[in-house]
């Protein structure tokens, strides 16, 4: 493939909370031999309002981001689940709407989420990354169930120089996050990133890591809570290996 | 009608996740149904196709369901029984009544049924006077305990044994105080010895129905006890109690439905018991019962097909999505607030009970899609609740802070340039009040998020305002 033009969708939480994944997923990308280019006209792919009922917002929000990426032969997003938002749910958004609907449905189309982009589309098989330690890996629901992500994270992360993958007992019960569903019930939310954050414990990982930065929030701010050590990284910072410049999600910068 | 217990659903929560001894049996759910269900489900290469083929089974009867019921209502009468059209339940509880006045009852024995649930028949039958006995044990344990069940397929999932071996004391004050009841075993031999003699002096029998099929007018339910067989052939009159949307067009077709059905559940390849029942007892069969009925309920049903939510009604109530929820996991059943919890609960509430009364249950989702993943059926169930949260979003039925919030965050995600600046704002603030730190224990704006973890700090500046410098950068 001849260097692919590719626009990258940061989402809101990376833009805000962890640009050092956006980095990464930059990074990434271009040593796969991508032309990556971060279109300024993005926000958010507008699940917030679309999971809370407000279908006439979430139009408004997604129409912006269908004209942002229309230029790029791909969409590649460091999250799982603002992938799958736009590759499950953008089209069924316009379904009134012939002409947006076919934009919509385009986008949808060539829409990836960042890592199985690497595995599936670039063919990309390893990374030439030395790590050491007992890596863990969170399977977002998003990822996991919308967009089919399993192996191939797992297979990247393996290939890293030094680095023992750990399972989770049960990885693919979800953390609590849920969009706004964590400040809306957060008791319900609280118990389940407890029993998260019990599993994450009792793995043996030393850092944890995962595809979707809201998920990432959520474990490490509670394994911070519970006093853990576990690291907490964006699988992209990790394969990228650019763990030395920022301090794990949630850390306290270390005192040279 | 039941309690409806559903607005105080928060209230509900709070007790659930403070209640040690719910906690604990939560926690064996996990490792029990939802564990055996992926090992049976593993040992059948067919079970996707079979999971494609029940789906079409149900959405073909779903869109034919008045040929189907009226086929079944003719088989049924041909068989010698009777079918009773109920449009609402108290149409149903009055015609189960006078069945029961009619078949003579001073007791009527139960089969385990949500559909009896639904109605509030067992309230409505002992205020009119007769006695009524739950013969599944689960069901006959909270009976006793004057409690809603908890699991649509284990009642009394929520009680310990102690608890158990304590309301049997109580409630068979002619045994032995001193005896011990201790062990399962015990428990179980009791209410065996107790029930049997229920059996066999109880005058109708009311069982649920997990199919009906129209091909034969045979009524299918599945037990692990047995008691439903004896409930619906020892009896002078056997009452069927079901939903429209149980019935199916063949015995080929429950057949498929089957063998998903007690996989999906407990993860056993069957039921122990499988029992076809077509009419009342024929004259050169040794046992069944005199007169055979089959009270059908619409209950707000047909008012769900072709609609948005039509796909609910192809559920064959496994439990699988209870089992395997995490928000049922944290929570259990009784904090649904009415008859059917979990996800399925999520859904099927709102829609026969209305929004207005269980608003919060579509919204207590994390939409992990744990529910669809394992639905024999595939019903799309985030799908209906997120369907089901628009309805409310359109009614204004959101707190106004949150809808507030939601407002001014859509107004800036609308315009690219101010959002820019707005996150860069907040992200700077948020690093500036984290002190050097790298997480925030309180934030007042996201309570709802420091109440039960740290906020992580952000790193600074937003990306955007970093990618634009880096980009400034490069240029020469």
């Amino acid at each position: 493939m001849s260097s692919p033009t590719v626009g990258l969708f940061v989402t809101c939480l990376i833009d805000l909370f962890r640009p050092s994944a956006g980095f990464a997923a930059i990074a990434l990308l271009e040593d796969a031999g991508c032309q990556v280019e971060v279109p300024e006209i993005q926000t958010c792919c507008g699940q917030p309002a679309y999971n809370s009922g407000d279908r006439k917002d979430a139009i408004l929000v997604a129409r912006g981001l269908i004209d942002a990426f229309a230029p790029f032969d791909y969409v590649v997003v460091p999250s799982g689940s603002c992938a799958g938002m736009i590759r499950h749910h953008y089209p069924g958004l316009f379904a009134q709407m012939p002409e947006l609907a076919r934009q919509a449905q385009a986008l949808a189309d060539k829409t990836h989420e960042l890592v199985s982009f690497l595995v599936d589309v670039l063919g990309v098989k390893q990374v030439p990354v030395a790590f050491k330690g007992k890596l863990a890996y969170h399977d977002s629901c998003s990822a996991l169930r919308e967009m089919g992500i399993h192996d191939q994270p797992r297979q990247l992360l393996s290939s890293m120089d030094g680095a023992e993958l750990v399972a989770l007992e049960n990885p693919e019960t979800c953390c609590g996050f849920g969009g706004t569903f964590c400040v809306k019930y957060p008791e319900i939310s609280g118990r389940m990133v407890d029993d998260k954050a019990r599993d994450i414990e009792a793995s043996g990982a030393d850092t944890l890591v995962g595809p979707d930065l809201g998920c990432l929030l959520n474990m490490a701010g509670k394994l911070r809570r519970r006093g853990a050590a576990v690291e907490v990284r964006h699988v992209a910072e990790v394969l990228a290996g650019k763990t030395d410049k920022t301090p794990p999600i949630a850390a306290d910068p270390k005192r040279s | 009608m039941p309690e409806i217990k559903s607005p105080a659903f928060q209230a509900n929560v709070n007790q659930a996740m403070g209640d040690a001894q719910l906690q604990q049996a939560l926690a064996k759910l996990k490792g029990g149904f939802q564990v055996n269900r992926v090992t049976a489900a593993g040992k059948l290469p067919e079970f996707e196709t079979l999971r494609d083929q029940a789906t079409g089974i149900k959405e073909h009867t779903l869109a034919h369901l008045d040929f189907y019921l009226e086929a079944f209502e003719e088989k049924t009468r041909a068989a010698g029984g009777q079918v009773h059209w109920a449009c609402t339940a108290a149409d149903a509880r009055r015609i189960i009544l006078e069945l029961c006045r009619q078949g003579g009852a001073g007791k009527v024995i139960k089969g385990k049924s949500m559909i009896t649930e639904e109605i509030g028949l067992n309230d409505f039958l002992i205020h009119n006077g007769l006695e009524v006995v739950e013969t599944d044990l689960g069901e006959y344990i909270i009976q006793l305990r004057n409690e809603p069940p908890s699991h649509i397929i284990a009642p009394a999932i929520h009680v310990s044994k102690e608890q158990v071996a304590d309301d049997f004391r109580e409630a068979h004050e002619a045994l032995d105080p001193q005896r011990p009841l201790a062990e399962p075993r015990q428990l179980l031999d009791e209410a065996r010895h107790i029930l049997r003699e229920h059996f066999l002096s109880a005058d109708v029998g009311i069982t649920g129905a997990n199919f009906l099929v129209a091909e034969t007018g045979s009524v299918v339910i599945v037990t692990n006890e047995g008691n439903g067989d004896l409930t619906q052939t020892l009896s002078k009159m056997h009452v069927v109690v079901a939903s429209l949307e149980k019935v199916v067009p063949t015995l080929e077709d429950s057949a498929t439905l089957l063998r998903l059905l007690a996989r999906s559940a407990t993860g056993q390849e069957l039921s122990v018991y499988t029992t076809y029942a077509t009419g009342p007892k024929r004259e050169q069969d040794p046992d069944g019962p005199g007169s055979f009925h089959v009270v059908l309920l619409n209950g707000g049903r047909t008012d769900l097909l072709g609609g948005p939510l039509n796909d609910v009604l192809r559920c064959i109530r496994c439990g699988a999505c209870m089992n395997s929820c995490p928000v049922y996991g944290a929570i259990g059943g009784h904090a649904y607030g009415w008859v059917y919890p979990g996800p399925i609960g999520a859904v099927l509430t709102p829609a026969l009970i209305g929004m207005e009364k269980s608003h919060h249950l579509p919204h207590a989702s994390s939409f992990c899609g744990k529910c669809e993943e394992v639905c024999p059926v595939r019903i799309p169930l985030p799908k209906m609740m997120r369907h089901l949260r628009e309805k409310s979003y359109e009614k204004g039925a959101l707190p106004r802070t949150f809808l507030a919030g939601m407002g001014f965050w859509a107004f800036l995600a609308r315009r690219p340039r101010l959002y820019r600046t707005a996150a860069n704002f907040l992200a700077r603030a948020l690093a500036w009040a984290a002190m050097g730190r790298g997480a925030l224990k309180h934030v007042p704006f996201a309570a709802g998020w420091t109440s039960e973890r740290d906020l992580p700090a952000p790193e600074g500046r937003s990306f955007f305002a970093q990618y634009r410098k880096q980009k400034k950068g490069e240029k020469p």
